[in-house]
């Protein structure tokens, strides 16, 4: 589901790196280099951060105010009307419903079926398993622009048109590669000597892999489980290709649709709306960046 | 879907059953992906090769036409017309993007560290909006009447008051560039930067007493240890820029003229879903998915090289 949302971080943003110091360089040009980093780095950090201050300011101006762009300057304008207006306009509560259910489902059964997958990727040698692997990276790169045509003729002909099961469905599986793909890289950053000592002490094997190795692998369930949360949040083409009815939209969805009127588009709210949707996802992406990070690093050497 | 994996097998048990074992766990994620991904791959290849219109969703049986979709399509001079514009843009958000990105990894090396902090504070907000919520963002500042781009654009002393962005194709994509690259290229700029932070500081300290200069150092030091990184994040935005939707659908929504600026995408979405001519979108899906495999060739190849060493 890489399609049109962000990408999934491939490497850690390295912090902490310090720039050796070239005792060499006349230390005046130096300094003028660094200030002119640093001045353009001021004008990249504005200009990347301002359209989600424009979204959050604009969501707490009232509705007399977002009408002449000079006022919305101010942060947090001071109205929570906007706010007030999605939450009772109906449409929202009822999208968000739709969101979560798709959304917990899917990371629950792709956390599971990825768990299973990566065990046995990581932790077996087995006829088939490079090709299973290399089947993963190749489904990685259908766009699902590609295939929303026979996958709402599928889910049509199951009569899974406009229900939570049927978009799960097809979230599972555009969830799963990547989902196994990085899962793989923590399993196998778990050492199988651990297990084997465990299992010298009396431990059966499952006893084993259950007491010693799981709860080693909870940062990677929890990242992993994040990124597909992520995804399934924020995926638009297929939701709005499979969820038809009005009362079964998921937020992305009705985001679209809220702001699709010809005249007059309640700008407040639709900008409240959008800082809704983005604040959970917001939180998780920093929360999780740097862990995705390494199991990526790791899924990709390791296992 | 009622497959549920055999539990991890005990030590002692047979050893067919052990060997059964790491298959048993691959059924559940194998079925969901042959169900969700293969099985729609077959019907669409199928579905391209029939007449599947209004009639047949009423119960019609579906005609077999063979090539004839693809031939339809391929003499429809506008579906050269969207592949030359999707061409066009990835090539256009791709190259920007990549440039942008890699520019401000190798300003972050410069910087002091309290603005490199900053700066990836500001990236990482921006990587993390949800498209749909980055796009809302972008049209209110883009609105003709109301929109801060052109209250801005005023103030400058330029006539741009009600100005509509989305009206004329070439300012649509304009902005439609401008909110794809915005998007994309934190991730670019972080994964270059972490590329960057591995080339040792000693090698570009080596090259400029040898007498190389910046241009020099970046052209023959830096470039050279990142290229891998720079190679697969450049096939990345392609792939992800020639199937870009969200941005194209919605922004039409907002008042683009659809047929000025479909993409493939939007192209296969409105032949389909808009208008019913499900064989026909199969076939131009297929197409779009040829497209792909020949762009992304040479990065599955590269990855399959890293698989094996």
């Amino acid at each position: 589901m890489s399609t049109s949302t962000q990408p999934p971080p491939v490497v850690a943003p390295r912090e902490a790196v310090p720039p050796a110091v070239p005792a060499r360089r006349p230390p005046r040009r130096r300094r003028r280099h660094r200030r002119i980093a640093d001045a353009l780095g001021v004008l990249i950090a504005l200009a990347s951060v301002f359209p989600v201050y424009w979204m959050v300011s604009s969501s707490f101006q009232p509705g007399r105010d977002i009408r002449s762009p000079g006022s919305s300057w101010h942060p947090l304008g001071g109205t929570l009307d906007n706010f007030r207006r999605v939450l009772e306009g109906g449409g929202f509560v009822s999208a968000l419903r739709t969101s979560l259910a798709v959304t917990l489902l899917t990371v629950a059964v792709a956390l599971l079926f990825a768990f299973l997958a990566a065990l046995a990727v990581s932790r077996f040698r087995f006829r088939g398993r490079r090709s299973f692997v290399l089947v993963l990276l190749a489904i990685q790169m259908i766009p699902a622009e590609g295939l929303f045509i026979s996958q709402y003729k599928m889910l049509e002909g199951w009569d899974l048109l406009g229900t939570v099961t049927g978009l799960t469905l097809v979230y599972v599986a555009s969830v799963l590669p990547f989902t196994i793909w990085t899962l793989r890289g923590f399993v196998a950053g778990v050492p199988v000597e651990l297990e084997e000592a465990a299992m010298v002490d009396g431990c059966s094997r499952t006893r084993a892999f259950f007491t010693v190795t799981f709860p080693l692998l909870a940062p990677g369930l929890v990242a992993t489980g994040v990124y597909g949360f992520i995804q399934a949040w924020n995926e638009f083409t297929l939701a709005l290709v499979v969820m038809t009815r009005e009362e079964n939209r998921t937020l992305p969805v009705w985001l679209s649709t809220f702001t699709d009127t010809n005249r007059g588009t309640d700008w407040g709210a639709v900008m409240a709306g959008s800082t809704l949707i983005a604040v959970p996802v917001v939180v998780l992406f920093l929360l999780v960046q740097h862990r995705m990070a390494s199991g990526l690093a790791a899924g990709a050497v390791k296992g | 879907m009622a497959t549920t994996a055999p539990p991890a097998a005990p030590l002692r048990r047979p050893a067919l059953s052990r060997r059964a074992l790491p298959y048993g766990l691959l059924v559940p994620a194998g079925v969901a992906l042959a169900l969700a991904l293969g099985y729609p791959l077959v019907r669409q290849l199928l579905l391209s090769t029939q007449d599947y219109g209004l009639a047949q969703q009423f119960g019609q049986p579906a005609e077999q036409v063979g090539a004839g979709n693809f031939r339809e399509l391929l003499t429809d001079p506008q579906l050269w017309l969207v592949v030359l514009r999707s061409v066009l843009f990835c090539a256009v958000n791709a190259a920007l993007t990549m440039a942008l990105g890699t520019g401000v990894a190798l300003l972050m090396r410069g910087m002091s560290r309290p603005v490199r902090v900053l700066v990836q504070s500001a990236l990482l907000l921006a990587w993390a909006m949800p498209v749909l919520a980055a796009l809302t963002v972008w049209q209110w500042m883009f609105d003709a009447q109301y929109g801060v781009v052109n209250a801005l654009l005023v103030a400058a002393g330029a006539d741009y008051a009600g100005h509509s962005w989305l009206l004329e194709p070439l300012s649509f994509f304009a902005v439609a560039t401008v909110v794809v690259v915005w998007m994309s290229v934190p991730f670019v700029a972080f994964t270059v930067y972490a590329g960057l932070t591995q080339v040792p500081e000693e090698v570009l300290e080596a090259a400029q007493l040898d007498g190389a200069g910046a241009w020099q150092r970046f052209r023959h030091v830096l470039v050279p240890s990142v290229r891998p990184v720079l190679l697969v994040v450049g096939l990345l935005q392609v792939v992800w820029d020639l199937r870009v939707f969200t941005q194209i659908y919605v922004l039409q929504g907002a008042g683009g003229v659809a047929s000025e600026t479909n993409l493939l995408g939007t192209y296969v979405y409105r032949l389909g879903i808009g208008e019913g001519r499900f064989g026909l979108a199969a076939a131009a899906a297929v197409l779009m998915l040829v497209l792909t495999a020949l762009l992304t060739f040479p990065y599955v190849r590269a990855m399959l090289r890293q698989e094996e060493s």
